[in-house]
């Protein structure tokens, strides 16, 4: 069919010829401008950058406190998800609604409000300080905004699975003897565990580039609350433009391979779907 | 190629309509329905619901006169919010013109390539927003690839570009009104390259000579592009790039092409086609993904971060300019302007569920999965 279009409807080249200029200008170019001005570096030069201590202590970082993030996510999510499908109470169409919110949200006010909540006259702060808790200006403070940020992603691909669950296989679960952790543990769970792992590498994926949120609440000192977007900027205000070049380089490679990774388990969770 | 009937309809029902199952097999203790839901909503309470009302009360802390002094009567952030009014709609605009030329190419035609395009347009949600910034940097900036040339002494861009693009705008333009049915073509319609070749330099150097003999405004002009407005424009541009497209694609694969191809064999051209049949059927959708695109174009931080070099008063966007209140310890004028962005936020979400309510078919795209794969 698609295939017949091209000589009735217009614009075919119209079309696609803008498209694909548009996405060459803005999105390729750029991207192979970065990979181009990170391979005009010597190895040498371009390993000084990356492998420094300060980077170093800044990946391990970003990806640890991405990674944390996106756990504590998974579970959240996952359960907010079940309450949102299985359970009935008032208000719930509103908090449907608000769990978007973190998508919505500018990054630089949720950093902002988060750094001002967890400190010592805050509102959450003035009950975790006494108790030793320093969620502002902390690697904490890190995790809890991404935490914030990634929310929605392992909502959003949890719950529609939920949602087109087959109450059957829970029937045959139940009548078979199961109690109800059982049926949830070994049928309930696998059914999900695709959509869950989607939905933790999204968050991942999203924590491992945040910024906008990240620079309110660390306090970016380096070696303790610096993650490696900051640490670039940092490098940008030193106009040491090659540094900051390769650090983005390996950042970028990351989250392409993230992207790729992403849609083979989306591929692959769905391999039983079109047969 | 999956994208169409499997991201197109919908997968799970509009919000609150969906039945909460009375089978007895799925019903959880009431004990535990009770706890886990409360543990839900406090999970939701403090990491959304305490956020959003602080910002508020921060704001208002000191009275309304005070927020109201906050917001109005510093100059700097007044610009801000210029600026970002100004920025935003741009970007916004070139965004929908691409959404929409990217989903009618995709969804209509077949071609070699299509799966790959389809993955390329989700690519800046996989680029860490100063990754962003940092790649125009490197092209646009002073000792980026074309800095020099952007800015070489006595020689300014600026005419040439306006006439191409005028020149490029003419062709388009011919080309939407152009009779789709090749016996209906008459005159000028029948020698589209002529046209092409003749209309489109004839156009470049009328405006350019039009230009260059007024001296109109940009001509003396050489182009600014980091540090400056060009550069928020393309920054934020090229955060919010897929959200149109990705939302139109799936839409218009669902809708399929009959009533287009009826239209087109009853004579109609490209541009009253979709005017009168494509735009109807995809409002709802464009509407989706604009709403989504205008939120997240008015809240992007890193990228315009880079790009914008801070000149108080001049490049400083509304996000850019609560960080410089924040470092200046000004919380209560961080937190007014703050609010003005929440409010745009929960405003956001508001026409995104009564979309989703008016027309679930159309939009019920899980939104999260726009950020990563689904192709």
């Amino acid at each position: 069919m698609a295939s017949v279009n091209r000589r009735v409807l217009p614009g075919f080249s119209l079309s696609l010829g803008y498209t694909v200029f548009y996405l060459s200008v803005l999105v390729l170019l750029p991207i192979a401008a970065c990979f181009a001005k990170a391979s005009s570096l010597s190895l040498d030069a371009f390993w000084g950058a990356v492998w420094t201590a300060r980077a170093r202590s800044a990946y391990l970082l970003t990806f640890g406190a991405s990674f944390v993030a996106a756990f504590s996510n998974l579970f959240l999510g996952g359960l907010i998800a079940w309450v949102l499908v299985r359970y009935k109470f008032p208000g719930k169409r509103i908090v449907d609604s608000i769990v978007d919110l973190p998508l919505a949200l500018p990054t630089a006010v949720g950093g902002l409000v988060y750094s001002s909540l967890y400190v010592k006259r805050g509102w959450l702060g003035r009950f975790l300080v006494p108790l030793g808790i320093q969620g502002a200006y902390t690697r904490l403070g890190i995790v809890l905004v991404l935490v914030f940020v990634g929310l929605p992603f392992v909502v959003r691909t949890v719950q529609p699975v939920l949602q087109d669950f087959d109450p059957e296989s829970e029937e045959a679960s139940s009548t078979l003897g199961a109690n109800r952790w059982q049926t949830f543990y070994t049928v309930i769970l696998p059914a999900l565990l695709p959509a869950l792992i989607t939905g933790f590498a999204l968050a991942f994926a999203r924590c491992i580039g945040e910024y906008g949120s990240v620079v309110f609440v660390s306090g970016n000192m380096p070696f303790k609350t610096e993650i490696a977007p900051i640490l670039i900027v940092a490098r940008l205000e030193e106009f040491a433009y090659g540094e900051a070049t390769a650090i983005a380089v390996l950042l970028l490679t990351t989250s392409l391979v993230m992207l790729v990774l992403i849609n083979w388990l989306e591929r692959w969770s769905r391999r039983y779907e079109n047969r | 190629m999956k994208t169409g009937e499997q991201i197109g309809i919908s997968k799970h029902p509009p919000d609150g309509q969906e039945i909460v199952s009375e089978r007895r097999a799925q019903k959880d203790p009431a004990w535990v329905q009770w706890s886990l839901t409360a543990i839900a909503l406090v999970v939701v309470g403090v990491l959304i619901v305490v956020p959003v009302v602080n910002v508020f009360a921060e704001a208002l802390a000191d009275g309304v006169g005070v927020y109201w002094k906050n917001l109005f009567a510093d100059p700097d952030t007044l610009q801000s919010i210029t600026l970002t009014l100004s920025v935003v709609p741009i970007a916004l605009l070139a965004n929908v013109l691409f959404g929409v030329s990217a989903a009618w190419a995709i969804s209509r035609f077949s071609f070699p390539g299509r799966t790959l395009l389809v993955a390329l347009i989700d690519l800046p949600f996989a680029v860490s927003p100063v990754v962003a910034g940092l790649m125009l940097v490197l092209i646009f900036g002073l000792q980026g690839y074309l800095g020099e040339f952007l800015r070489r002494d006595g020689y300014s861009i600026m005419p040439y570009l306006i006439s191409t693009l005028g020149a490029v705008l003419a062709i388009v333009g011919y080309f939407l009104f152009r009779p789709s049915n090749a016996h209906a073509r008459r005159g000028l319609w029948k020698h589209p390259f002529l046209v092409l070749l003749v209309g489109g330099s004839a156009v470049f150097g009328i405006l350019f000579f039009v230009q260059d003999y007024w001296t109109l405004w940009p001509v003396h002009k050489s182009l600014k592009i980091i540090f400056a407005f060009p550069g928020l424009v393309l920054a934020t541009a090229f955060v919010t790039f897929p959200f149109v497209a990705r939302e139109l694609i799936p839409v218009m694969n669902a809708i399929g092409p009959e009533e287009e191809l009826a239209a087109v064999s009853l004579g109609a051209n490209g541009w009253q086609m979709f005017w009168h049949v494509t735009l109807p059927n995809v409002k709802w959708g464009l509407a989706y993904g604009v709403i989504l695109c205008n939120a997240r174009a008015i809240g992007e931080f890193g990228a315009v971060y880079v790009v914008s070099g801070h000149i108080a008063g001049k490049t400083d966007t509304m996000p850019l300019r609560i960080e410089k209140l924040f470092q200046e310890y000004n919380l209560p004028g961080a937190f007014a302007l703050a609010s003005v962005l929440t409010l745009v936020a929960v405003l956001t979400l508001f026409a995104k569920s009564k979309l989703e309510r008016k027309a679930p078919s159309v939009v019920s795209v899980p939104e999260a999965n726009h950020t990563g794969g689904q192709v």
